[in-house]
């Protein structure tokens, strides 16, 4: 096919620290005429009525009223990643524009994730390393000791993909699974991960040795772990957090973990991210942080595109779009 | 067994209570306080120090050692010293650190405990693998790093989900390991001085490779998981680092000395494998001089594969149960034979 004919396609940037993968630009170039911000804002009148769809990597570039407003032609947004709480979905549809997003690629990174944190946290693991390497280290002392994970209780709050796909690597470790979700999984499901259904989110926080948030983020689940819910949550429990960090009232926490009234939290979100260098979180003892990293390997992150990839095309061809995001109500 | 006969049960009068003789209590390598009043229960507890001071007194009245910690250290002269020992109970499952031969020729038995170790250590192991792939360590130094303004898009680490897993030892420990990693849907290839049972094969969806080599090829993660023998010491070394895929990660969780050490330090520092996670090392701690100390594709945890409140109080109790069987003439649980 001849260059004019590929679709064009608005992306922020190629490369650095939140562009495009530069691995990934070969593919893309295979099916898209790929259009930087940059050359957009250079080009504006000869490439605005082009652009047929947007290229959403890490968020970016921003679908506000301006830029829809600039694309008369705009069929849909792909984002990257299982969360669409970074868009105005509602403004988007009212310019009659489609959203697909990439629940189902990030989906085992993301449950690896968890276990890795809820590992990691129950082990000590990275103070352990810092025993290991540290210059004053002459000995490792018999009584440091960590919890065990295997038969521990795991609360699971949000029975996603992400949620469900948590389960069945914590059954492997003989965990008792409680799991809380806006509506009841199918008895075969709950099964298969011998998970127990908690109606009430308070005995699903009273029970469990590790609490670990799997929602998406929405006006009903920001907030949604906060001083009451961290009070009811055994002061030998850890919360895992893998969602987004307004699901959590971060002040609730910085004083829970301070208190003691819980033993630990392990984030992979928070909010802001980054948190601000003398956010309280950053000096807490008995907390582990990671960057946002729950989807990010090699491997998830490829799919992620294709998936984008193909959700784009599926709309330029006015066929059904796969992984559509319907618009609010 | 009637309540009144099981020995964990029967609780003796102080003075009738068989000695045990222990390193000392609390302190850097001692018996956990905690663990203090279930000894107590069941035995009259004499501490190295005491038994120094007091030998001639005491030695009569040991029957038994328990070893934590690699400690007390068993030679020929304590052994001498200790005409009515009948068994030298360890609190771990390895017993590379005892003379077995020796202390057989004195016609006293060893126990381990392995039951009690093995869930803990799979899930280090797994906690290794996961932290190692998914760059876990270095991801919270970024996070709370004063330098830090933003997150980079392009920083990524590998699946587990998927990957193939190499088990080098199919014992109670590698098995527990296979299990888990089962549900990360993981590809698992096993290496092991027997094949497993075929059922046992199938419920973990593990392929025996009966040469090492084809484990070492295919595997994206390695993970040692054998006892320390003459068979298995230093069996991991340039040859094998180097059949390795240069994208694969060694994760060591039985001892330190199964890995040529050097070996590994130049395997890592030239890529001929990605990265290590190691909970155990030779010595330990290592020179805080040491060349793996440096390196920033290999994590170290400070032996803790059994350091948790859980295990560590199964070991003593594990431990109990074996001196009582021995003591009372009963089955032993886990009685460890010299080959």
């Amino acid at each position: 096919m001849e260059e004019q004919e590929l679709p064009y396609v608005l992306i922020a940037t190629i490369g650095g620290i939140d562009g495009v993968y530069e691995d990934h630009v070969e593919f893309l170039k295979k099916h898209f005429n790929l259009i930087t911000m940059k050359q957009f804002h250079e080009h504006k009148s000869h490439l605005s009525e082009k652009i047929k769809a947007i290229y959403m990597w890490w968020n970016k570039p921003v679908a506000n009223q301006e830029l829809l407003s600039s694309l008369p032609n705009l069929k849909v947004i792909a984002t990257g990643g299982a969360g669409v709480d970074h868009l105005d979905l509602k403004l988007i549809s009212s310019f009659g524009v489609k959203v697909a997003n990439t629940p189902i690629a990030v989906s085992n990174a993301t449950a690896d994730m968890g276990m890795a944190l809820m590992l990691a946290s129950a082990r000590r693991i990275v103070e352990g390393c810092q025993i290991a390497v540290s210059p004053n280290t002459e000995y490792f002392a018999a009584d440091w000791l960590g919890d065990e994970v295997t038969g521990a209780t795991l609360g699971i709050i949000g029975m996603g993909r992400i949620g469900y796909k948590v389960a069945q690597r914590a059954k492997a470790f003989e965990m008792k699974i409680l799991y809380h979700n806006r509506s009841q999984r199918k008895e075969e499901e709950e099964q298969a991960v011998g998970a127990i259904y908690c109606k009430n989110i308070d005995d699903l926080l009273l029970q469990s040795d590790f609490v670990m948030l799997c929602v998406n983020l929405t006006p009903q689940t920001e907030k949604l772990i906060g001083k009451k819910e961290l009070e009811m949550m055994k002061p030998t429990a850890t919360l895992i957090n893998i969602s987004r960090g307004l699901v959590v009232d971060q002040d609730a926490l910085v004083e829970a973990l301070q208190n003691g009234v819980i033993k630990a939290a392990a984030l992979d979100v928070t909010y802001p991210e980054p948190l601000p260098r003398n956010h309280p979180l950053l000096t807490l003892k008995n907390i582990i942080i990671t960057p946002h990293v729950g989807g990010s390997t090699t491997k998830s992150c490829r799919l992620v595109m294709e998936n984008m990839v193909e959700s784009i095309l599926a709309a330029l061809n006015g066929l059904p779009i796969p992984n559509e995001v319907n618009p609010p109500k | 067994m009637p309540q009144w006969r099981d020995p964990a049960n029967h609780v003796m009068a102080k003075q009738e209570q068989p000695g045990l003789l222990i390193h000392e209590i609390g302190g850097v390598d001692g018996v956990l306080e905690g663990h203090v009043e279930l000894l107590k229960k069941h035995f009259h507890l004499i501490t190295m120090k005491e038994f120094l001071e007091n030998k001639k007194r005491l030695n009569e009245k040991i029957r038994s050692v328990f070893i934590h910690e690699c400690k007390p250290v068993i030679d020929r002269e304590l052994l001498q010293s200790l005409p009515h020992l009948k068994v030298i109970a360890n609190s771990g499952v390895g017993v590379d650190h005892l003379d077995l031969k020796l202390i057989a020729s004195f016609g006293i038995k060893v126990t381990n405990t392995p039951h009690a170790v093995s869930d803990s250590t799979a899930d280090i192991g797994m906690a290794l693998m996961l932290a190692s792939a998914r760059r876990l360590v270095e991801g919270c130094q970024i996070s709370v790093s004063p330098q830090t303004e933003h997150f980079a898009a392009d920083w990524l680490g590998d699946e587990v989900t998927g990957a193939t897993l190499g088990i080098i030892g199919m014992g109670s420990i590698g098995y527990k390991v296979a299990k888990r990693a089962k549900a990360f849907e993981m590809k698992i290839l096993y290496h092991n001085r027997n094949q497993r049972k075929e059922e046992e094969e199938k419920a973990v969806g593990a392929c025996y490779c009966e040469k090492m080599e084809d484990l070492l090829q295919q595997s994206d993660f390695v993970m040692l998981v054998v006892n320390l023998t003459p068979q298995t010491f230093r069996f991991i070394g340039k040859r094998e680092l180097e059949l390795m895929k240069p994208s694969a990660t060694l994760i060591n969780i039985s001892r330190g000395a199964v890995v040529d050490q050097d070996a590994l330090v130049e395997a890592l520092q030239n890529g001929t494998i990605k990265a290590a996670a190691l909970d155990v090392t030779y010595p330990e701690p290592l020179p805080r001089d040491h060349s793996l100390l440096k390196l920033k594709n290999i994590i170290i945890t400070p032996h803790i594969g059994t350091a948790t409140v859980q295990a560590t109080r199964k070991m003593t109790e594990e431990a109990v149960a074996n001196i009582l069987a021995v003591l009372n003439g009963l089955t032993i649980p886990s009685e460890v034979i010299p080959i």
